[in-house]
């Protein structure tokens, strides 16, 4: 399991990332989706939805299950990846690679772990 | 009488003392005792020689007609025998939906055939595996074209009546606006469709041919939709699709229609078949099941039910649709018509009943006072035509010669020939129509 | 095997029908279809081989056991089928005048009559042509009632985490919101979780009683009291009726209205996912409410008619009426005797099954349950890695169709068992003998039961790729 050093993580096992531009990126985390096993879709938001925290603003399909994708942060979508609507696969290949969404305007942050924070955290079976 | 339990006295009181309780009633203690039926009174069934000779009886009140020349929603055509003897097998008939697709191929296969025969019929990219008839097919699809700025559904008013009411009633239930495009000398009122659509419309609903049974300028109304940026849904006959132009053709996104006419009887109204095609971009938001194809773990071709992440057992109250049974084997029955036809059989149907529709109407019209409501629009096998004397008078006469004239509708009857009917029938329907009239 | 139109010819056909007795008659050219028709061409003896191939490649209820739980796949009599192929009913038009159909019409009432016996209803629509559709119609009939009151607050449906995946759904699309309330471990609702939930924004609940894990709710006229009091109604999805016709109905336990499966309880065949029949049972307070052209008996025959403040109509016509009459001619062949007898036999067997797998595997609940039964297969999965979908796939080898797969949602590694009434103490026998053998046999060699199955036509299918690259369609060149 890998959990990069610069990146900040969510409770519930989204990864942060924040970009010199000030935009935000978020995507899953390889606990999350190892979790959630092969992906076959992902129903990604709109450029210009506004995102809060702790609400859902994407969903990811396996076969046999849907989960919703939890906001880490408040603010605006600026871009989504759209790379992912025909290749979800990408998720479970490389997680820190495949983000979901660009954030601009953040104007909070939910509560955020550091990587060797939420290793623990995964390893307590959250 | 019978139960169908195979059991006998001797192993049920086996398996009573396996569970470790000493009568049947002792299973269900936690039943409150006051709402508890003690079975005393319980009356018997009957044999199965009885309950047959009661329906069969049932059956004899009801008059099988000799001659049908009514449509109006549910066809008389000729279905080929290998249709019943095909639909029939009981491998078919008794399996459950195909959750375990190593035991289903069979039922895989035949609805992923179905499916691709959808889609040549209609001109569209992808189907799903059927749903319950026509009218819940277009609720369906008005559903399917919703979002969050986009809600209100537009309906021709020259659909089927029933068609508009089952829009209508899943409308309100999800409680949003359906509104009605007037009619205009039998086909929708293009320019009242026009002065309709808002940018907050969701989709227009167009029946080809409308229930009048005029071919309408499917195309030039795609045309409005699609400028005002809403979806375009058409229920189309599936015989008629094989001669008019396609769904795709008139810039449809999603095409519905009543599979009935591909070899189902008229059955008094059901099972019939719902169909619904879309567009490539709309395969995910597609309600119902979906077969697709993919390879097992030794590389061999196989089927399964696939994109189950959009339906109620995955997304529960977030799923766009509570599809969950479909009408399987009126869509095999489907599949096993349009191949016993085949291309050429099904286009010589469709020549057939346009030709027996249109010679229908050239011998009416020959009887004074019987005219075509709306003589400038080019019709297929129905049309609506004037009546000089009620016509109730006209239909008992023609039901005592055992024949089941049009339908009374505003403005006359609505005839509909296919090629079943034949010439002398038609003659015969002439010939009493003359005698009526000349009263 | 070969697609049918890999199996077309250019130029075969059948000869079906007749030359046209009348003259030609051109379509206007601006009208005509230009897009090809791909459709197979094919002979007769290709068509009848091809799909007596694909019956080989079917497992349905004639070819063995069907523990199918939440589906009761109890066998199909035949007369049934015979019944629903005369001509007196299958050559009947909808749109006949009403003279001409008074035995379709009796047929209806009939029905109408002995299912309202059954559930304790005080009436009956046939319009809804599968479950799904008749909780749909069900709601709206809710809906419809509080508004006619003008108590127009109530928004809200409540719906157990045990419930199937179609209450939600067809709450949503009736415009209520979903409060989804926790059960306990035996699916049994929480009271104090329920008296929370209810309030004055209450339009109704769902319940599936016997509950999805196989257990009759014993607080359930404290449940329908609740609801009531709180100025909701009661909505009872009849998916495990099986357990208790004749035994105990919905009307007597606070239920205002009710679907049925007509293709689980009253043994009309699946057809391979449809067919069903969704009939709506309810009460005398939702009855000016229903459907469109509900047959009744009138001093001049049986005639249609109309709810005056109906909801409109749901589909075409009035039901699928070849559906219905195989209930029909079941439930009069049963009578009320052998209706209770049916689910009494129904519950025995489950529970005969279940107390020879016990020993091997934990059920769900303890003690005697219903018409079915849900095995948990978590400690295995932790010990061995065999899931509950191998165990299934196993069972495949065994020529046995396997129970329903993760369901419910609150059972981990569930399999949930309905052997219904109509199988023999010796195939209950065989089904368990085998089923605890593959339980002993994931103990031991759990990479075999992982490899399953090994004698389908088909071995298991990449389900992933079929997701990600969907191929729902042949194509043509």
């Amino acid at each position: 399991m890998n959990f990069p050093k610069e990146l900040s993580y969510s409770e519930s096992h989204e990864w942060v990332q924040k970009l010199p531009d000030g935009t935000v990126r978020v995507g899953l985390t390889d606990f999350a989706q190892s979790e959630l096993g092969d992906l076959v879709f992902v129903n990604l938001p709109e450029a210009g939805d506004s995102m809060e925290i702790g609400d859902s603003f994407c969903d990811v399909e396996s076969v046999k299950a849907v989960s919703d994708v939890y906001s880490p942060l408040s603010g605006t979508v600026s871009a989504v990846n759209e790379e992912l609507l025909d290749a979800p696969q990408l998720i479970n290949e490389s997680p820190y690679e495949a983000w979901l969404v660009a954030v601009e305007d953040v104007s909070e942050f939910g509560e955020l772990m550091d990587a060797a924070a939420y290793e623990v955290f995964c390893a307590q079976g959250h | 009488m019978g139960s169908y339990v195979p059991s006998t006295p001797a192993q049920r009181a086996e398996m009573l003392a396996a569970v470790g309780v000493s009568t049947l009633d002792d299973l269900y203690r936690d039943v409150p005792r006051d709402m508890l039926l003690t079975g005393e009174n319980a009356a018997p069934g009957v044999s199965e020689l009885e309950a047959a000779g009661e329906l069969r009886a049932m059956a004899a009140k009801n008059h099988v007609f000799g001659a049908v020349f009514r449509g109006a929603g549910a066809y008389d055509h000729y279905i080929p025998s290998i249709v019943k003897r095909v639909t029939a097998k009981e491998e078919f008939v008794t399996a459950y939906t195909p959750y375990q697709a190593e035991i289903s191929q069979g039922v895989l296969q035949s609805i992923f055939e179905y499916q691709t025969m959808i889609c040549e019929l209609t001109g569209m990219d992808v189907s799903n595996a059927s749903l319950y008839d026509g009218a819940s097919a277009a609720a369906e699809a008005a559903a399917m074209c919703r979002d969050r700025k986009r809600r209100r559904v537009l309906i021709s008013g020259a659909a089927h009546p029933m068609v508009i009411q089952t829009i209508r009633t899943y409308c309100e239930g999800a409680d949003v606006p359906a509104e009605v495009i007037p009619v205009r000398d039998g086909a929708t009122d293009l320019d009242a469709l026009k002065a309709a659509l808002k940018d907050t419309d969701a989709c227009f609903y167009l029946q080809q041919p409308n229930y009048f049974g005029v071919i309408e300028d499917a195309a030039a109304a795609g045309g409005l939709v699609h400028a005002a940026g809403a979806r375009y849904v058409m229920g189309v006959n599936p015989i008629a699709a094989a001669v008019l132009k396609t769904p795709r053709e008139c810039g449809a996104d999603i095409a519905v229609g009543e599979g009935q006419p591909l070899g189902m009887p008229l059955g008094f109204g059901g099972p019939y078949l719902g169909f619904m095609a879309a567009t490539h971009d709309l395969f995910r938001k597609l309600p119902g099941r979906i077969v697709g194809e993919t390879t097992d773990d030794a590389g061999n071709r196989a089927f399964v039910l696939t994109l189950q992440a959009r339906e109620q057992h995955i997304r529960r109250e977030k799923a766009s649709s509570n599809v969950c049974s479909n009408q399987a084997l009126c869509a095999m029955t489907a599949a096993v018509y349009l191949s016993a036809m085949g291309p050429g059989g099904l286009r010589e149907a469709a020549s057939q009943c346009y030709a027996k529709a249109h010679y229908l109407a050239a011998e009416l019209g020959k009887v004074p006072g019987f005219t075509l409501a709306y003589p400038e629009a080019p019709f297929f096998h129905e049309f609506v035509m004037a009546c000089p004397v009620p016509p109730e008078e006209l239909l008992a006469r023609l039901e005592a010669a055992d024949i089941l004239g049009g339908l009374s509708v505003e403005g006359g009857v609505l005839w509909c020939a296919t090629e079943k009917n034949t010439r002398a029938d038609m003659d015969r329907v002439a010939a009493i129509a003359r005698e009526v009239a000349q009263v | 095997m070969k697609l049918i139109f890999e199996r077309s010819v250019p130029g075969r056909s059948s000869a079906l029908l007749p030359a046209c007795d009348v003259p030609e008659c051109p379509m206007p050219e601006d009208f005509a279809r230009r897009q090809a028709l791909h459709l197979p061409e094919v002979a007769e003896i290709d068509l009848s081989r091809h799909y007596t191939e694909l019956a080989g490649q079917v497992f349905g209820v004639n070819d063995g056991f069907y523990p199918l739980g939440s589906c009761t796949m109890k066998y199909n009599p035949a007369v049934n089928e015979e019944i629903a192929a005369l001509p007196g009913f299958t050559g009947v038009h909808p749109l006949q005048p009403i003279h001409t159909v008074q035995g379709c019409l009796e047929a209806l009432v009939t029905a109408e009559k002995l299912l309202c016996q059954v559930t304790g209803m005080d009436v009956m629509t046939f319009q809804p042509a599968a479950g799904a559709h008749g909780e749909f119609t069900g709601l709206l009939l809710i809906k419809a009632y509080h508004k006619s009151r003008g108590d127009t607050g109530r928004t809200r449906i409540i719906v157990p985490d045990s419930a199937h995946g179609t209450n939600p759904a067809s709450a949503a699309m009736c415009g209520f919101s979903v409060v989804n309330v926790p059960s306990g471990p035996d699916g049994c609702v929480d009271l104090d979780a329920l008296r929370a939930a209810v309030g004055p924004d209450t339009a109704g609940l769902m319940l599936t009683n016997p509950n999805t894990v196989g257990l009759f709710d014993k607080n359930i006229l404290e449940i329908t009291k609740i609801v009531h009091d709180a100025g909701g109604l009661n909505y009872y999805d009849g998916a495990n009726l099986n357990a208790v016709m004749e035994v105990a109905r919905p009307g007597d336990m606070g239920f205002d209205v009710v679907h049925l499966n007509l293709h689980k309880t009253f043994s009309t065949p699946h057809g391979g996912g449809g067919p069903g029949s969704g009939a709506v049972g309810a009460k005398d307070i939702l009855a000016p409410f229903l459907p469109r052209f509900h047959a009744a008996a009138s001093a001049e025959g049986y005639v249609f008619e109309d709810a005056p403040q109906s909801i409109g109509s749901v589909k075409e016509f009035y039901g699928n009426f070849l559906v219905i009459l195989r209930a029909l001619c079941y439930m009069r062949t049963l009578g009320e005797a052998g209706m209770r007898e049916a689910s009494q036999m129904a519950v025995l067997n489950s529970n005969y099954m279940r107390v020879r797998i016990a020993p091997h595997c934990r059920i769900a609940t303890d003690g005697v349950c219903m018409h079915e039964f849900v095995m948990t297969l978590s400690e295995l999965k932790k010990e061995t890695g065999v899931t509950a979908k191998d165990v299934a796939k196993a069972m495949l080898d065994e020529g046995m169709h396997p129970p329903t797969m993760y369901f419910p949602l609150i059972v981990e590694e569930a399999l949930m068992v309905e052997p219904t009434e109509t199988e023999s103490k010796e195939t209950l026998d065989a089904a368990c003998d085998a089923i605890i053998a593959i339980l002993e046999r994931a103990k031991t060699d759990p990479a075999a039961v992982r490899s399953t199955p090994h004698n389908t036509p088909i071995g298991r299918p990449d389900e992933v790729a079929a997701a990600r690259s969907p191929k729902l369609r042949c194509e043509f060149s």
